[in-house]
């Protein structure tokens, strides 16, 4: 099968606006910077949307969605040494369909939303092509047909990301962060390239599809190779997704522009680590160990990330953590093997929490860049449409019933439910950290939009229509972004690539669904109450309770934990004992040493340490002349010479 | 053959020369000395270009080879030649020369005649190492590619270049008497200084094996203090930190890396072989150590000799694991490494130029009023830190994958351990230098960005960063058809060995 329209076209567009407004965006005018940088999302849009409509245009629905496909694209060659034969080479299938949707769709809309945005900034050009950047590294991993092209927009995103949260570079904490991002992404990329060298060793092969048929054609390949193998993708996959314990990044990422928090560190990069699960589920599916570790990496990660955000008053950062805590449900459905429910809450997760930064963007815009919440409230009046729009994201991510997460994130608890008896347990743990989404989303919504302005300083007002345009799109995604799955149709459409969905609980999923939906509302009371009703009671629990808040306030001291047991301790080796001790004191006294013996071997010798470079020059000459006393004297003196050397 | 593929080789070693011999000879009056060597440099360069475009792929043996005798006795012939592993690296070192020269360009302004003069010995030197296949031919140049350098470190050191030139001296002039000892034995036992017949010789086992190791020894001693490879470094630090850019930049590690290819694991691939895991182990233990080193040092020269000794041991780690992936990657990262550094230097001296100190605390907040620098800084570092798509990924992937599956598993993934350290001590000097708050010091002596000169070897430059990363082929098919062996030599039981193909008239495989 062929695509109607090439598919290196999707990522090529992209690139060519990173090039055009790279070199030239300092000297084009803006609307021509504009153009650029937002024509080559739409244009990618629009060839992923023409490869799905042309290619089943005539198709009735159902049909089209259960039927299979795969478009397999090969553009070149990239390496091919020795038996390591790496193609560019594209695959355009259902899960990398759905994925390319959301990246570009999203990827447009924030686009769009960040000419209002970043309007103002002086490097308006430069922003617009790093993002363009991220979307070419993006698809790429996204398209790529294989492990090592995977790794490449792994990497690329990853740049991306480091060029964009340290877009205002001059800012000491921007910069910071840029880096850190980068480094600890980096030490997931390490357990990353152990998985690629580890697969090269045992597949021979990095292609998907080729490792997936040696899979399935020997049953009996399972556990220590498989688990070693999929432990180390898992590694890479906690560095990227912000999961336990690399997941320090995210939110100081948020340093970065809003627009980029939104695509970048909320709709679509974390989410890779996710992509790479699913995409090599088939590796997973043998290994039951390393699906238990996936499953309690991301139920933890899900629970003290929303530890960490009940207390955050940077309206940015509880966004941040509330990230960390979803992507945490989607490691987890991947941890029970229903990997079509964690792509699903991937997807609508896209909707609401791009939705969730761009509304946050559009009040900090407001605010004339403040982002503390307290000095917040309000603002529903003066900015109806985010106001509103923010309210669907709100109600989608605290699992309210009808809006999009509710569906994607019960369809991730019933299938953990019904995965035994640690399944069991992880529910329990899934639907409490539920609760506390519920309630740090609603104190979010009441302490920025309800009650009055705190700050007399600020003159809201709503946002220019390019900001709110992709509000109002993202918020009916929200709101019905999730009905997709009624009646299982978007199980059926991964089904191909992902297998079918796991048993569900049957009838006690109402049940479940129910304490959900329960708990859900028990923390919009528990909101309403702290934050609405009796405000400044908050603050009473926070100091009748010092220790805990303090520590949650602090973020459980993690960031500092790690720069004493790791940062600290390394430079410190590397200064003291690498440096002083071995390479000063050891090599350098030996070579010192040998030095000195060298100079008391003799008179002659002595003349070296004169530091004068024409002895050295006398030196030389005289080596040449012995050399060529020797070429004179030629082969019997050689013969002799060696003699003298053999004895 | 025609009659320009004969003496091309000759032409490259002979045109700086001339242009040395030019530089002396007209008078230090306005910009003489350095537009001479950029014309010399440059035509070099364009000569060098010849080979790539007359090379014939997969044609076993040396090409544009010229073997005539020079001295009758004893019997110095004056051989040379390349084959797919020296062709590229003769056209790196014709790349690097005119950036040398541009490095150069406003950095050395006194004593520019003797600088521009011996700065083109060098590069006759440098390409005569890698033509030469004549063992005194090959020592000759060796012994003076260390000479301009030794007098240009005294000259030019920025603080203490006596003592530094005295340190580069002792290092790496002592190493080659035991080279020199050890190429006469090979004589006086075969009577011949043939690189292609020593190979026969030595194969064959007509020479006792005793001996055999100690002079493998003595040439491995040679090149492991010149790449340098832990723990024989000592020099490099005080090199980087007091040499002139255009010489450090240079010199880097390419010279001692081939030698081992060529004349260690070449020669003696059995002695290398027994010699390996000892090799591999320090290069592992070079990596790590290097980075480490590279993370807390104060001054940027001294950190990019931190940083090559880490970058030049994982090429040691490539040649030393006996996979034929493994080399490929090592000559390809040897070619990544010199187009990646050269950037760096250009860059680092190019800072060091305008705000007139080499200590990183020095700077701070650059990007502003040096965007340019600041953009390719930051592409040339990333490049360095292996990102793929970008030059410096793709050889490092290659030695480390092919360490981990064709070595040991332990020194692959400690030997990965330095990817993510690399990636912290460079972005930590971007962080530095670049970013944050402006240095009002730094800042105030800037004036200007990138000159002309510096951007018309820098985006080359980048652009081929990018082409190695994406296109890897254009290079490394050729150099693989060097390494690769016969199909008939791959298998080897215990006891036997492979003869890496570094192309001969001998059999591969050859039973002791």
């Amino acid at each position: 099968m062929t695509a109607i329209f090439p598919l290196w076209l999707i990522p090529a567009l992209p690139f060519a606006g990173f090039l055009l407004n790279g070199i030239l965006g300092r000297r084009l005018p803006k609307w021509l910077v504009t153009g650029i940088a937002i024509l080559a999302p739409l244009g990618s849009f629009v060839v992923v949307l023409g490869n799905m409509f042309g290619m089943f245009g005539d198709m009735p629905w159902p049909i089209f969605l259960s039927s299979d496909f795969r478009v397999v694209e090969n553009v070149g060659t990239w390496l091919n040494v020795g038996s390591l034969h790496v193609p560019f080479s594209f695959t355009l299938d259902h899960l990398s369909l759905l994925m390319l949707l959301v990246v570009t769709g999203v990827g447009f809309l924030i686009h769009l939303y960040s000419v209002g945005y970043m309007e103002h900034d002086g490097a308006y050009w430069r922003y617009f092509s790093y993002l363009n950047l991220f979307l070419f590294f993006m698809t790429v991993l996204v398209l790529s047909s294989n492990v090592l092209l995977m790794f490449v927009g792994w990497e690329g995103v990853g740049l991306a990301s480091y060029l964009l949260i340290g877009f205002w570079y001059q800012k000491q904490s921007a910069a910071d962060a840029g880096k850190k991002a980068f480094i600890v992404n980096r030490i997931g990329d390490f357990g990353f390239l152990i998985g690629i060298f580890l697969l090269i060793a045992n597949f021979g092969t990095l292609t998907f599809s080729d490792m997936a048929v040696q899979v399935s054609a020997n049953p009996a390949l399972a556990g220590g190779v498989i688990t070693t193998i999929c432990l180390c993708l898992l590694v890479g996959a906690t560095g990227k997704s912000a999961q336990l314990p690399l997941y320090v990044w995210l939110p100081d990422a948020m340093e970065g522009p809003t627009p980029v928090s939104a695509l970048i560190h909320a709709a679509t990069m974390v989410t890779a680590g996710v992509y790479m699960i699913a995409r090599t589920h088939f590796l997973f599916d043998r290994s039951p160990y390393a699906l238990s570790v996936v499953a309690i990496v991301g139920t933890l990660t899900a629970l003290f990330a929303a530890t960490m955000a009940l207390v955050q008053t940077d309206i940015k950062r509880v966004l941040a953590y509330s990230t960390v805590s979803q992507l945490g449900y989607m490691f987890l459905g991947c941890g029970v093997a229903a990997y079509s429910a964690a792509i699903f809450h991937l997807m609508t997760h896209a909707f609401f929490k791009a939705l969730l930064f761009l509304g946050a963007g559009s009040v900090i815009h407001a605010m004339a860049g403040e982002q503390d919440m307290r000095k917040m409230g309000g603002l529903r009046k003066k900015m109806p449409i985010t106001f509103w729009t923010m309210t669907a994201a709100v109600f989608a991510i605290s699992g309210i019933p009808g809006f999009s997460g509710f569906f994607s994130k019960d369809a991730i608890l019933a299938s953990a439910f019904a995965d035994g008896s640690l399944g069991k347990v992880l529910w329990f743990v899934g639907a409490v950290t539920a609760l506390l989404t519920a309630f740090y989303m609603f104190r979010l919504w009441y302490m920025t939009f309800f009650g009055s302005t705190r700050d007399e300083h600020a003159h809201p007002h709503e946002s220019p229509l390019s900001m709110t345009v992709p509000l109002a799109i993202l918020g009916v995604l929200s709101v019905c972004g999730g009905w997709v799955a009624i009646g299982g149709g978007f199980y059926r459409f991964l089904a191909p690539v992902l297998g079918p969905r796991p048993e569900e609980a049957g009838s006690m999923e109402y049940g479940l669904m129910g304490i959900a939906v329960a708990l859900a509302a028990l923390g919009w009371y528990i909101a309403h109450r702290l934050y609405h009703q009796k405000p400044g009671s908050a603050q009473a629990l926070a100091e009748a309770m010092p220790a805990t808040y303090k520590i949650l306030l602090r973020k459980y001291y993690v960031d500092e934990i790690y720069a004493v047991l790791l940062v600290k301790p390394l430079l410190m080796l590397s200064r003291f004992v690498l440096e002083w001790v071995v390479d000063f004191a050891i090599l350098g006294g030996l070579a010192w040493l040998l030095g000195g013996t060298a100079t008391l071997g003799g008179a002659i010798l002595q003349r070296w340490q004169s530091g004068n470079l024409r002895s050295y020059a006398a030196w030389l000459a005289l080596g040449a002349a012995a050399l060529l006393l020797f070429l004179i004297f030629g082969h019997a003196m050689g013969q002799n010479f060696a003699i003298a050397v053999r004895y | 053959m025609n009659g320009i593929d004969q003496s091309i080789l000759t032409l490259i070693l002979l045109v700086p020369l001339a242009g040395a011999l030019l530089v002396l000879l007209v008078p230090e009056r306005g910009k003489m000395p350095q537009s001479i060597a950029l014309v010399t440099t440059l035509f070099t360069f364009l000569l060098t270009l010849h080979l790539p475009a007359h090379f014939v792929q997969g044609q076993p043996g040396f090409q544009f080879e010229i073997d005539k005798p020079w001295i009758g006795s004893p019997a110095i012939f004056y051989h040379v030649g390349v084959d797919a592993l020296s062709m590229w690296l003769v056209v790196l070192v014709g790349l690097l020369a005119p950036v040398g020269v541009v490095t150069s360009w406003k950095a050395i302004k006194t004593r520019t005649k003797v600088f521009y003069s011996l700065f083109l010995v060098q590069q006759t030197a440098m390409f005569g190492v890698f033509v030469a296949l004549d063992l005194m031919l090959y020592y000759g140049f060796w012994e003076l590619s260390l000479v301009p350098m030794a007098i240009l470190i005294a000259m030019f050191g920025r603080k203490n270049g006596a003592k530094a030139a005295m340190k580069f001296f002792l290092f790496t002039f002592i190493p080659s008497a035991p080279l020199l000892v050890a190429i006469l034995w090979l004589y006086a036992k075969t009577g011949t200084f043939s690189y292609t017949e020593l190979q026969y010789f030595i194969a064959s086992g007509a020479l006792p094996v005793g001996p055999l190791c100690w002079v493998a020894l003595a040439f491995l001693f040679a090149f492991a203090v010149k790449v340098p490879l832990f723990p024989l470094h000592g020099w490099v630090a005080d090199t980087y930190s007091e040499a002139p850019v255009a010489l450090a930049m240079v010199v880097a590690g390419k010279l001692g890396l081939y030698s081992m290819l060529r004349f260690h694991v070449g020669l003696f691939p059995v002695e290398a072989r027994q010699m390996a895991p000892l090799l591999i182990g320090l290069a592992v233990i070079g990596m790590l150590y290097g980075a480490c080193l590279a993370l807390v040092q104060r001054d940027f020269w001294r950190m990019m000799a931190y940083a090559a000794l880490s970058h030049l041991s994982l090429i040691v780690l490539g040649i030393y694991g006996f996979t034929f992936t493994g080399w490929s990657g090592a000559v390809y990262q040897i070619l990544s490494h010199g187009v990646v550094d050269a950037a760096l230097f250009l860059l680092l001296g190019v800072l060091e130029l305008k705000c007139a100190t080499t200590q990183i605390s020095g700077f701070g907040g650059l990007a502003k009023k040096l965007p340019q620098t600041a953009t390719l800084f930051v592409i040339a570092t990333l490049a360095m830190i292996g990102l793929p798509m970008l030059s410096g990924f793709v050889g490092e992937f290659l030695i480390l994958s092919s360490t981990f599956a064709g070595v040991s598993k332990g020194w692959g993934i400690a030997g990965t351990v330095s990817v993510v350290l690399g990636a912290a001590y460079m972005l930590w000097l971007v962080q530095r230098v670049f970013y944050g708050e402006e240095n009002p010091t730094a800042a105030a002596k800037v004036t200007s960005d990138l000159s002309f000169g510096e951007h018309a070897v820098l985006w080359p430059l980048a652009v081929l960063m990018l082409v190695m990363g994406l296109q890897p082929g254009l290079f490394i098919n050729t150099i693989q058809s060097g390494v690769h062996p016969p199909a008939a030599a791959v298998k080897s039981g215990p006891g036997r060995l492979i003869l890496m193909d570094m192309q001969t008239r001998m059999p591969s495989e050859v039973q002791r």
